[in-house]
């Protein structure tokens, strides 16, 4: 085993520690000491380090590599090109297989992967990557809707089989999801203000903080053993094994620490890489990523153009909405078909309008791929849709709260697909609360000593003491759906163990979820004590040896594999209570007769009465069930009108920015960022506000800086660095006050709702309306810069 | 070449460093200590944050060369040093003071034996702002820095001096709490 290999976490709490309460990680001691073993500090006798040759160049035929410089250099132990590929085959991808894992022919974005290398030293294997001569023969670039589909377009992927291919109007165009309900040409007509409006969202990085990682194992069986940081194992496993020429078993997969997710885990980056090489060398490799590496290495998120039109009425009821948005998927699908359906379904945000027409599509271009991030084609439309709700609220003269509040969705409005949601949706609500909350002070910066610079625009630059100081306060919600929709079987597994250790029972939980952070292991052992009465559980590490969780994503782990492990714990607390009938039920009248709970490690009756001690039960046996959990099934979009039940729960979270501009710089201070969330119930309400806090911050960043900048005649990124590309400081993050709402969903278990993601759409809009507010300027897209704000851009 | 520096009060000797290398480099992969973290190894990010000499510096940004003779310590030597500074003797397995704290809060998270944690550490866990924990490392040896030279320090202050530490989990929030509450314990001798 090498060094690094996770092992059994065990937690054990004095008191009670069951779901509702916010107890401590259990990972939280070896992750302050430095202990913890993220898939980058894994290390191995004999370990070589991979690294990977990318494309200079955006679009370009291959004429010719070689390798033969490289291949000499002392140290190197293996370069390996697309040639080399030992099965038949050669493409991966999460839906559509059309990513070749190393370039064959030709190469359709800036970073693509061409060849890899071993080394003994990884500056050795950097400068091996250097000695590799590839000649391109570069092609024009396909960076927009119109360079997509002009008729003589060159084609992304030619020779397309997917399974969009049928229903979209030309070959760059991935997939198309309109959904039309009602007619909105008669519906505009009672229309008293139409606003119309175009929008841009920028191309956004998750920027994980622990680069893409992992180690790969030759196994004296001819498999290997992948050690790695990712979102979902067995998804992995089902795109490795078949380019390694291995059946599934000869691949096993555990997960090591992973430094952050935010959906850019969930495609492949160094996975097969490292396996291959591993198996040509025979001896173990690590490939770690540098940050520079890690922007070419992973999708990001969608960068969007997006039309809308409003109507309403005069008394301020929304007649219908209509809408285009534009994906730019890139150079390879990733997740954006999915994107689409959830840009589309979610498109009008949480409103009841009757008459909608909308349409999203994505593109194939030569940009860099984009697919999975936090909030996950939701973040892009929730930007637009809520600054025509502004717009039309000011076209009104209306209260822009409560225009909203006036069209707010709720539980029984049905959606644009037809869906009727059939829990509860306090969108109103939420935003009565967080405009409710106390608003910080103006001036704030004042102190007794005169101006603290750092609580200004432009901060420790000392920019301005307050002069062209002008606060604005801003307003936004926003829905994301819970969870894999569109018919997904979105199921995951739990397998859980109870037995006697050191004369006290004690919960094993195993699962193959991806903790990347987020706190699910914290969860899990919450669950178990809940449901089994013990306060000793330990959460084995997460691997291949059990079933599938699915994904790390659509805020869906607490609810789908929360709801595996509380359904293997009831299946257990069952054979448990079994055990117990048959060895103590002639002694009591109530093993028969009443309703039997496990608490404080006895078996005790509804009504507290205590019939023995699980020590006794289990008496030397142990009782371990593994059962996979499935939530309510969901449907496919109609591919012409969109409607069908898609989606399996939806969250609900609203944002109140106040934000302070320096009008003359252009320089933007966020003072604090209100959020109120229904949760449905907090299972960890500690962690629950860290997610909150977290999805915000970065639904701010994409509001004020961050943006991977692409150029539009070459598609090459410019600002692939830490240095280039912000993200907020602490300097940056306001004070973000949270109200936490719990409303059960009778669906869900505990009546929990997902949380990671809605908070990361509504805090976008709410920062662009405070600067709105602030500037009086339009601003129709995001990120804002400075030159915005001036009128220099 | 051959590189001698104290790591975490021990005498340290690393053979066969290429000049390349960078100290981030050498702790992780050449002396087992990976607790410094490698998040974009530009300097942006304060992930691979260590006292070199007593000033907070990145690791990454270090030429091996440059540590010759120096002192350095890590995320490893946290508690360490933070005992050392309250004027106890080295820390050997857990301290009383310790081994209250983690009664105390109860949690035990980690079977066997362990050091005990600095009071910044005990705090990073009790606040919750411990996430993925990539950034944490160097988090806990920045404010442990900034407490040192600022036992009372105002929100402001917090912010300025662990500005240069990226975290992408938390939104700060719960970090703040937690340099709150060692500030607090501290100041209260806890």
């Amino acid at each position: 085993m090498p060094n690094g290999a996770p092992t059994k976490i065990t937690q054990g709490t004095p008191t009670k520690g069951g779901i509702g309460e916010s107890t401590l990680r259990p990972d939280g001691i070896l992750k302050v000491t430095g202990e913890f073993a993220y898939a980058s500090d894994m290390w191995h006798e004999d370990m070589l380090w991979g690294q990977i040759l990318r494309s200079t160049v955006a679009h370009a035929e291959i004429v010719s590599i070689d390798t033969s410089e490289a291949l000499a250099i002392p140290g190197v132990h293996a370069v390996l090109t697309y040639d080399d590929l030992p099965a038949d085959v050669k493409h991966y991808g999460l839906e559509i297989q059309d990513t070749p894992v190393l370039a064959h022919g030709k190469v359709r974005h800036h970073g693509e992967p061409v060849a890899v290398i071993a080394a003994d030293h990884p500056e050795t294997a950097r400068r091996a990557a250097a000695k590799i001569k590839v000649d391109y023969r570069e092609l024009p670039v396909i960076t927009d809707e119109a360079s997509a589909t002009a008729p003589d377009a060159l084609l992304v992927h030619e020779n397309r089989t997917d399974s969009h291919i049928g229903h979209v109007a030309h070959p760059n165009i991935v997939h198309r999801q309109p959904i039309v309900r009602g007619d909105v040409t008669e519906a505009a007509k009672k229309a008293d203000v139409v606003v119309a409006g175009d929008y841009t969202f920028g191309m956004q990085d998750q920027a994980f903080l622990g680069p893409e990682s992992g180690l790969a194992v030759p196994e004296e069986d001819g498999g290997v053993h992948l050690y790695v940081a990712t979102q979902w194992l067995h998804s992995d496993l089902r795109q490795i094994a078949p380019v390694l020429g291995l059946p599934e078993d000869k691949v096993r997969m555990t997960l090591s620490g992973v430094g952050g997710a935010f959906g850019g885990r969930e495609d492949l980056s160094m996975q097969i890489h490292a396996c291959l090489l591993a198996l040509r060398t025979g001896r173990p490799v690590k490939i770690v990523y540098n940050r520079f590496e890690s922007f070419f290495g992973h999708v990001h998120r969608h960068p969007a153009r997006l039309h809308y039109e409003h109507g309403a009425t005069k008394d301020g009821k929304l007649t219908h909405v209509k809408c285009r948005i534009v994906l730019d998927g890139g150079a390879y699908a990733s997740a954006s078909p999915a994107v689409v359906g959830n840009a589309a379904s979610l498109g009008i945000g949480p409103y009841a309008v009757d008459d909608v027409e909308i349409e999203a599509v994505a593109l194939y271009t030569n940009n860099p791929p984009c697919g999975a991030m936090r909030g996950f084609g939701a973040v892009q439309a929730c930007f637009a849709y809520e600054a025509q709700m502004d717009k039309v609220a000011d076209r009104l003269g209306m209260d822009r709260v409560e225009f909203r509040q006036l069209n707010a969705m709720e539980q029984g409005t049905v959606m644009p697909t037809g869906q009727r949601v059939d829990s509860p949706a306090p969108v109103a609500e939420l935003l009565r609360r967080v405009k409710a909350m106390p608003m910080p002070p103006e001036r704030q910066w004042e102190s007794s000593e005169g101006a603290d610079v750092r609580q200004l625009p432009g901060g420790l630059s000392n920019t301005t003491h307050g002069e062209g100081v002008v606060r604005g306060v801003g307003y936004a919600v926003g829905i994301k759906n819970v969870g894999f929709s569109e018919g997904f079987d979105d199921y995951s597994t739990a397998k859980v163990r109870m037995e006697v250790v050191g004369g006290r029972p004690v919960a094993t939980v195993h699962t193959a979820m991806a903790e990347v952070g987020q706190g699910g292991v914290t969860v899990h052992a919450q669950i178990a004590r809940t449901e089994l009465g013990v306060a000793q559980v330990t959460i084995h590490p997460a691997d291949t040896q059990v079933g599938s969780a699915g994904s790390t994503s659509a805020s869906r782990q607490t609810y789908v594999t929360g709801g595996a492990v509380k359904n293997a714990c009831e299946l257990v607390r069952e054979r448990v209570l079994e055990l117990g009938r048959r060895r103590f039920g002639t002694y009591h009248p109530a093993w028969a007769t009443a309703e039997l709970l496990l608490e404080g490690g006895k078996v005790v009756t509804d009504g507290g009465e205590v019939l023995a001690d699980l020590v006794d039960v289990l008496e030397g046996e142990a009782v371990e069930v593994e059962a996979e959990w499935r939530h309510r099934p969901t449907e496919p979009f109609d591919l012409r009108t969109g409607q069908g039940n898609g989606h399996v729960q939806y969250s609900f979270a609203a944002h109140r920015a106040v934000v302070e501009v320096d009008t003359e710089l252009g320089l933007v201070k966020v003072v604090e960022l209100a959020c109120a969330q229904d949760v449905g119930k907090a299972l960890n309400p500690l962690s629950v506000v860290g997610q909150i806090q977290g999805g915000t911050t970065q639904g701010l960043g994409i509001a004020v800086m961050e943006e991977i900048i692409v150029d539009p005649r070459t598609a090459k990124v410019r600002n692939p660095s830490f240095t280039d590309y912000l993200i907020p400081t602490i300097l940056d993050t306001p004070t973000i006050p949270v109200d936490v709402l719990e409303l059960a969903d009778d669906h869900a278990p505990y009546g929990l709702r997902g949380v990671g993601e809605a908070p990361t759409l509504s805090s976008t809009p709410a920062v662009l309306a405070a600067i709105r507010d602030a500037t009086g300027l339009e601003l129709n897209r995001t990120p804002v810069r400075p030159e915005h704000l001036t009128g220099t851009a | 070449m051959r590189v001698t520096f104290t790591v975490n009060g021990r005498p340290q000797e690393a053979d066969d460093v290429w000049e390349g290398e960078s100290l981030l480099y050498v702790l992780r992969e050449r002396l087992g200590l990976p607790g410094s973290k490698n998040a974009c190894e530009q300097g942006e990010c304060g992930s691979c944050t260590v006292r070199l000499d007593g000033v907070p510096v990145c690791a990454c940004l270090v030429a091996a060369g440059q540590v010759e003779g120096r002192e350095v310590v890590t995320v490893e030597g946290l508690a360490d040093h933070a005992e050392q500074r309250s004027g106890e003797a080295p820390a050997r397995g857990t301290s009383l003071d310790g081994a209250r704290r983690r009664q105390a809060n109860g949690t035990g998270a980690r079977t066997g034996e362990g050091t005990g944690l600095s009071p910044v550490q005990q705090a990073f866990i009790d606040a919750g702002a411990v996430q993925c924990g990539f950034c944490t490392p160097g988090l806990l040896v920045a404010a442990d820095e900034m407490l040192e030279r600022n036992p009372d320090p105002t929100d402001a202050d917090i912010r300025e001096a662990l500005s240069g530490n990226l975290c992408r989990c938390t939104g700060y929030e719960k970090i703040m709490d937690a340099v709150r509450l060692a500030a607090a314990r501290q100041s209260e001798g806890v």
